[in-house]
């Protein structure tokens, strides 16, 4: 074989990806894999698909952080998928800066997305320099504590209406032999549970000292030594909880095994799949009962460049279909996740996503720490939880020196 | 071929030709590659670069990040346990395993097959069965557990403290197999006489081995080391497999360190950095060696 022949035919190769979806097809790389998750993303496959496009799924399974480096080497490396989802905020910062992502100011401005999308915080982290370029899907928040009723009643304890009380209850519960408080071996999940026992124990304020202004001297202040305390405590009702993933640990939850979970909202899909019912088999406290906060990061769809005409028409269509009222129902019911708007009618939401709605309604909705902190500085801090959450040797002030190491050099 | 020349000794440059140019493709990805990728690596560890490479230099903040992280420190404390283990106890059991199957025994061709299994397999299946072996409740401790024993305890993967030991049992159960088949074909490549004079002589097998036979199987001994040690450096999929580095970062090695700061983390100034002090370690372990044993007097 000559070279140039063999010139083309690798050329044929690295073409032959993008040569197979069809002018209307559109390929959407994803993380949503467990139960509640592809159920709920199946309704944005049927929205897309009834006008006229194909979704050509692409599901990464492992999470967000498997997913994302695929995601990011297919598109600097000139393979871009249709769209892709991302955390807004930062993770796909630099991506749009370098030029790589499609700007839809010209379809949010059709669909008037700034006077429909609430929090307004939503899109303002899909803007960069004026210009839109992501589509925020669903309102995820972090402070929640998913309750099994059953495993309460089991241990003799009435079911805890705040975090306090449920750290009151661990020994009796351990007693029963079950887990007070089920955690996944990942470390984002530690890193969550962190911020979340932040924000719920230590108010806005704390909250936005630390990780809005990177106040090294409140991270080091005594009102966290308090949250250092506390996840002590969880560590302490966490042990013995040798799973990984998330939806792991909240089986455990549903099953029984264990008590509780402080977990996102995103959990809430896992028990509807298993056919349980807020308030009488599983009970949730936003803000972990403590107080009546929720951060609101979440998922958004990017649109990477495309070369071809059809594809970018393709990508408005599934824009515009992400935002729509009936898709927003229909699929943040399934995930368990808050719609991005407030004009839609969620009259069959549950119990917990009421709640929810309420707190958003009341305004009590800040940015979560995904949006304010970068990638990197998150990485930080997510080897400092994992380690302090596995091994009881790392005592809280060692853990709270490190934290306000990472606050002062954090961007 | 160059038609020779009878008078004049053909042009040294011009010799074997073909097989010059053959190599000229190799030679190039080699220099282009991984001379020059690593050298852009080294560059580039002195930046900031975040998530896109940025030539915007920052000297040695990236290192001193590095050598302050405790994930850093304690994925070198992990290398360095599972490296020198593996190391001594692949060639130990390996050595040993081939002395035996040396003995002429039957069924050698079943047993060297068996031992050798596990190496067709990938470190990522290799992982993911030994997690499912090591998982207290459906591996071997459910199952003893099973047979009466309540109090019986054997869950290494899910222990901080020595959880590096149960991703080394699952590195040596995958690898010893080869160095078993490499030190089988150093042991059979000694000549049957040697064997003769030393049983004439009067000497006990296990001084042959030692006295005898390991010194005049040092090149193999030599590959071995070479292939073991590469693939220490860069255990990664075994880890990623098994434990993902938990419990908490108990079982981080430095290549997901690279990995996770480069991809996950989006700071490919501090992926770099840490893969600069990889090349370097090697290259400290490395460089002298090869300059004992290739350099110096040429060896017949």
């Amino acid at each position: 074989m000559n070279i140039r022949a063999f010139a083309a035919a690798l050329a044929a190769t690295a073409v032959l990806p993008l040569g197979l979806a069809k002018a209307a097809d559109l390929e959407v790389t994803h993380w949503w894999t467990s139960g509640g998750e592809a159920a709920a993303v199946a309704e944005f496959a049927k929205a897309f698909d009834a006008t006229g496009n194909k979704w050509v799924d692409g599901a990464i399974a492992g999470g967000g952080s498997t997913a994302r480096p695929i995601m990011i080497s297919r598109i600097t490396g000139g393979d871009p998928m249709g769209a892709t989802q991302f955390n807004h905020g930062r993770q796909a910062q630099e991506l749009v800066e370098a030029g790589l992502m499609r700007d839809l100011t010209a379809v949010a401005e059709k669909g008037k997305w700034k006077e429909v999308i609430k929090p307004a915080s939503l899109l303002e982290s899909c803007t960069i320099d004026g210009k839109i370029y992501c589509v925020p899907v669903n309102i995820h928040s972090w402070q929640w504590l998913w309750l099994n009723n059953e495993a309460f009643e089991k241990a003799g304890v009435p079911v805890p209406k705040d975090w306090n009380e449920f750290v009151a209850a661990g020994p009796k519960l351990k007693e029963a032999g079950i887990h007070p408080l089920a955690l996944g071996g990942q470390p984002w999940q530690a890193n969550g549970l962190f911020d979340t026992l932040l924000l719920a124990l230590g108010g806005k304020e704390l909250h936005e000292k630390v990780y809005v202004e990177k106040d090294a001297e409140s991270a080091a202040g005594p009102e966290v030594k308090k949250i250092f305390d506390a996840a002590a405590q969880a560590r302490e009702l966490s042990i013995g909880t040798n799973v990984q993933d998330w939806n792991q640990a909240t089986n455990m939850v549903i099953t029984g095994k264990a008590a509780g979970q402080v977990m996102g909202d995103w959990a809430q899909g896992e028990f509807q799949i298993a056919g349980k019912v807020a308030g009488k088999d599983y009970s949730c406290l936003p803000g972990l009962g403590v107080s009546q906060y929720i951060t609101t990061g979440g998922d958004a769809f990017y649109f990477p460049v495309l070369e071809d005409e059809e594809g970018s028409k393709a990508q408005d269509a599934l824009a515009e279909v992400l935002v729509a009222p009936e898709t927003q129902v229909a699929f943040n019911l399934k995930k368990g996740s808050l719609p991005i708007r407030g004009d839609v009618d969620l009259a069959t939401a549950n119990d917990c996503m009421k709640k929810g709605l309420e707190i958003v309604a009341q305004g009590n909705a800040l940015t979560s720490t995904d949006q304010l902190l970068s990638p990197d500085s998150q990485s930080q801090k997510q080897d400092l939880m994992t380690e302090f959450f596995s091994s009881t040797s790392m005592t809280p002030e060692a853990a709270q020196e490190r934290f306000a190491e990472i606050i002062s050099s954090a961007d | 071929m160059t038609g020779h020349a009878p008078a004049k000794r053909p042009n040294q440059l011009f010799r074997n030709l073909t097989a010059k140019i053959a190599s000229i493709p190799m030679i190039l990805i080699a220099l282009g590659i991984f001379l020059g990728g690593s050298l852009w690596t080294v560059v580039y560890s002195f930046t900031n670069s975040k998530l896109l490479p940025r030539a915007s230099f920052v000297g040695f903040d990236q290192f001193e990040r590095l050598w302050s992280s405790s994930r850093w420190i304690i994925s070198i404390q992990n290398l360095a346990i599972y490296g020198i283990l593996s190391l001594i106890f692949s060639m130990v059991i390996g050595f040993l395993l081939a002395a035996l199957m040396d003995q002429k025994i039957r069924f050698e061709n079943t047993f060297r097959t068996i031992f050798l299994y596990p190496f067709a397999l990938s470190f990522i299946v290799t992982g993911l069965v030994w997690q499912w072996i090591l998982n207290p409740e459906f591996g071997i401790q459910g199952i003893v557990r099973s047979l009466g024993w309540e109090s019986f305890s054997f869950d290494p993967l899910y222990n901080a403290d020595i959880v590096i030991y149960g991703i080394l049992i699952a590195g040596l159960w995958q690898g010893t197999g080869l160095v078993m088949c490499l030190m089988l074909a150093g042991l059979r490549g000694i000549d049957e006489d040697i064997w003769k004079a030393a049983r004439v002589d009067g000497i006990p097998m296990w001084r042959t081995y030692l006295f005898i036979v390991i010194p005049m199987m040092r090149p193999v001994f030599i590959t071995t080391l070479v292939i073991i040690a590469s693939g220490i450096v860069k255990v990664y999929d075994l880890v990623v497999a098994q434990t993902s580095g938990g419990p908490g970062n108990a079982s981080e090695v430095p290549a997901k360190y690279v990995y996770d700061y480069m991809f996950q983390a989006q700071n490919l100034g501090q992926g770099f950095a840490a893969s600069t002090m990889m090349l370097l370690t090697v290259a400290i372990i490395i460089i002298p060696w090869a300059y004992l044993e290739f350099g110096g007097k040429k060896r017949g």
